[in-house]
């Protein structure tokens, strides 16, 4: 890893890294894009345990079935841990009944569990990856969504939540690495969250499964085994619609979600060191509600911002953050609002490592952003 | 195809036909059925057995390049189902089309992809069928739309496809395939509902190997007797691990859907022996014994290998030839899926739509930076 850094930093920003020899290439490209920086907790949350995001995961779901009887988790080869071993042991802990199997069919994971939810169970379904929810959306935007308001508040299949991995993952391709938050977050009547690491996913979870609307849990998949945490082996929740300031600035502020967090965190480093300019991070946490005070604030005090996230440009949620920006922090602002992010291309293949916004990229933003 | 030395054959009296009894196929609602005794030339034999075993070669290679790295993310192994894309290609005629899902190697080359341009593909080099820009799943060659990654999806595309056949009335079929999981997908039977409803030239075929991902067939499916899935639909159940009975059965389903009697449910017994992709090692939701067992007495290669020695069609020393022969080729193919160049980084912004979308740019990181788009080529399917 800190090799692939030292031959990154001798790489010129932006598109330039393009031109980059073959031979060298092939070593970047399997590289992680990111370094991960892990939170902590106070004292006062008690006892941790060492935790990657798949295990605290695990502790979120293990702890969901043990307080709510009600609780049932299904979906593709849950029952012996999942393909990334969310499940794991939950189904020799908690029973057949309680963790079970589907068969391969998305549409029918969504629709029978709002059925579920509708009937008073909380139902807690996996996606298997994020880019498989497709099959599920019209179930999921026109049945999960609506039903509180078409029933006129009479029904509600609130006790849903889905989770699915979601965003690149290094070799993923086109079908395994999309983050399809901004067509969720066009969805009024759900909620659409990303976590950053292990003890926010655990807490976010637990918030989702016994938040009163359906729920959708995207789980960056990179993170599942690269992010590890002392996580609090209690039961907690983090507030929904809650984004957190992780790094306090005053020129820029930079915002993601998801594993991006980490690459701005990067960037906010960068552009002290480099540009000596003092980057606020932000990580949205939700997509759907968003903060709006907390992202309002920063900007107001920085007056420059910075969008970054892994899908495309276009209609990406970062082109609604930026448009309530501009209308609600206009005066304060010193430049226009920046978006750095995937390409308005399909997620490539071969050429993921030039599809990805990166720290080059998003520092070159930053550069744009206070000199304009 | 290279045929061995005249002299090697003539050297034992090698019969030129024989006939084989196949294991007779399961009917659903049908009035006729493929018969059981199955005729096979020589030069038949030769060329069945050299598919199947090139493909067998080409997922070994595939599975080795995986483990060293050079192959990254996602890669779904044929090896045990052989039987079922050469049994079916066999029996197609030209023009005939062909889509799968994800377990596609096989698939591609039958359709015509040359082992190198498989395992390019999977390495992500410009020699790739599609040249490195799908990798894993989506590999495709002339009549063979894919290759999909989203399980099931392909089924309504088949049906659409066999409804072009029908409206041009080309005479074609269109084969296609998904898995034991897939069949549970409700596109499936919105695929099949059309099918039936507009007499479409379509034979849906499920290649049973017994495990959606790592869930058994008994345990995800109400009905496990795939072929009688279509309900009013005829179908026919066949052993997958006999590329003879799949080329019949095949035929059989053809012949219908050409004499206007489609759609046909196809449902072959197979197995894989590698796990679903390869971060499946395969062995936690099934026994080693089962695997050791179905490769010891189903085996489709070994099994039509002795059947031919068997029968005088070929002698052993041809077969090792043969071996030897496709040993290279599979050699010669990784050293190019791995020294071969990647596509060059302009193309990330090509071929996403038709044209020049009128101003020749792609908006990419940032609203300030624009990718230019190009159409690389001329569509295959589009003549």
């Amino acid at each position: 890893m800190s090799s692939i850094r030292s031959i990154a930093r001798h790489l010129k920003p932006g598109l330039r890294v393009l031109g980059f020899n073959k031979g060298v290439l092939g070593s970047v490209r399997n590289a992680a894009h990111f370094t991960y920086f892990p939170d902590t907790v106070s004292e006062a949350q008690g006892e941790t345990t060492r935790m990657n995001l798949f295990q605290s995961v695990n502790s979120a779901l293990d702890t969901a079935l043990a307080t709510d009887s009600t609780a049932v988790i299904f979906g593709e080869d849950v029952g012996f841990g999942g393909v990334f071993r969310c499940t794991i042991g939950l189904q020799d802990k908690h029973g057949k009944d309680r963790v079970f199997n589907t068969p391969l069919c998305e549409q029918g994971i969504a629709a029978f569990g709002i059925g579920l939810a509708a009937a008073g169970a909380t139902a807690i379904a996996e996606i298997q990856f994020a880019d498989y929810i497709f099959p599920a959306f019209d179930q999921i935007v026109n049945e999960a969504a609506k039903f509180r308001y078409r029933s006129g508040g009479l029904f509600n299949c609130g006790k849903l939540t889905i989770r699915a991995p979601c965003s690149a993952v290094g070799h993923g391709a086109l079908y395994h690495s999309q983050s399809p938050e901004a067509f969720f977050a066009h969805v009024p009547g759900i909620k659409v969250v990303i976590p950053r690491g292990p003890i926010k996913a655990k807490g976010l979870l637990l918030a989702c499964i016994r938040d009163p609307n359906p729920c959708i849990f995207f789980e960056p998949k990179v993170l599942y085994r690269s992010a590890v945490e002392e996580v609090p082996v209690s039961d907690y929740t983090e507030t929904i619609g809650k984004a957190d300031v992780l790094v306090e600035g005053d020129d820029v502020t930079l915002i993601g979600w998801g594993t991006q967090v980490h690459v701005l965190r990067e960037v906010a480093d960068l552009a002290a060191e480099r540009l000596n300019v003092s980057c606020e991070v932000i990580d949205l946490v939700s997509i759907l509600p968003w903060d709006r005070d907390t992202v309002f604030k920063s900007v107001c005090k920085t007056g420059r911002c910075l969008i970054s996230h892994e899908a495309p440009l276009t209609g990406g949620f970062g082109a609604e953050l930026a448009a309530s920006i501009q209308t609600d922090c206009f005066l304060n602002l010193e430049a226009p609002v920046q978006r750095v992010t995937g390409h308005d291309t399909p997620f490539p293949h071969v050429h993921e490592p030039f599809y990805m916004p990166t720290k080059w990229r998003c520092l070159e933003a930053v550069k744009k952003l206070v000199n304009y | 195809m290279k045929l061995v030395s005249p002299l090697v054959t003539s050297a034992k009296n090698l019969s030129t036909e024989h006939t084989f009894e196949t294991k007779p196929s399961l009917m659903h609602r049908a009035e006729t059925e493929p018969s059981a005794t199955v005729s096979l030339t020589r030069d038949d034999a030769l060329k069945l057995y050299r598919r199947m075993q090139t493909i067998r070669r080409m997922e070994t290679a595939a599975g080795n390049l995986y483990k060293e790295k050079a192959i990254r993310g996602f890669c779904h192994l044929y090896s045990g189902q052989e039987a079922n894309c050469v049994g079916m290609k066999a029996a197609l005629i030209e023009g005939d089309s062909v889509i799968t899902a994800y377990r596609c190697h096989g698939w591609t080359y039958e359709m015509g992809a040359a082992p190198k341009e498989v395992l390019a593909e999977l390495t992500g080099k410009v020699s790739g069928c599609a040249r490195g820009k799908g990798g894993s799943m989506h590999m495709y060659a002339p009549n063979f739309y894919g290759g999909n990654g989203i399980v099931g999806a392909q089924c309504p595309m088949g049906a659409g496809i066999a409804l072009a056949h029908k409206y041009n009335k080309t005479g074609n079929v269109c084969l296609t395939l998904y898995g034991d999981g897939a069949a549970n997908q409700g596109q499936l039977f919105e695929a099949m509902n059309m099918a039936a409803l507009w007499d479409l030239p379509v034979i849906f075929i499920c290649e049973n190997n017994h495990y959606g991902m790592g869930t058994a067939v008994s345990r995800s499916s109400h009905n496990t007797d795939y072929y009688t899935r279509g309900d009013l639909i005829q179908g026919i159940k066949v052993d997958g691990m006999d590329v003879l009975a799949v080329r019949e059965a095949t035929r059989w389903a053809a012949e219908q859907c050409r004499n206007g009697n489609g759609p046909v449910v196809m449902e072959t017994e197979t197995y894989r022996y590698s796990g679903h992709s390869m971060s499946d090692p395969g062995t936690s939701y099934r026994t080693r014994a089962e695997i050791q067992e179905v490769r010891q007495n189903r085996d489709p290669i070994t099994s039509f290998r002795d059947k031919i020695l068997g029968a005088d069609l070929v002698t052993a020393d041809e077969l090792k030839e043969m071996d030897t022969e496709i040993r290279k080729e599979i050699d010669d193919a990784v050293h190019a899926a791995k020294t071969d160049p990647e596509i060059g980084m302009e193309h990330l912004s090509y071929d996403i739509y038709s044209d020049d979308l009128g101003h020749n740019m792609v908006r990419g990181v940032s609203p300030f930076v624009q990718l230019p788009h190009k159409v690389t080529g001329q569509a295959v399917n589009r003549k």
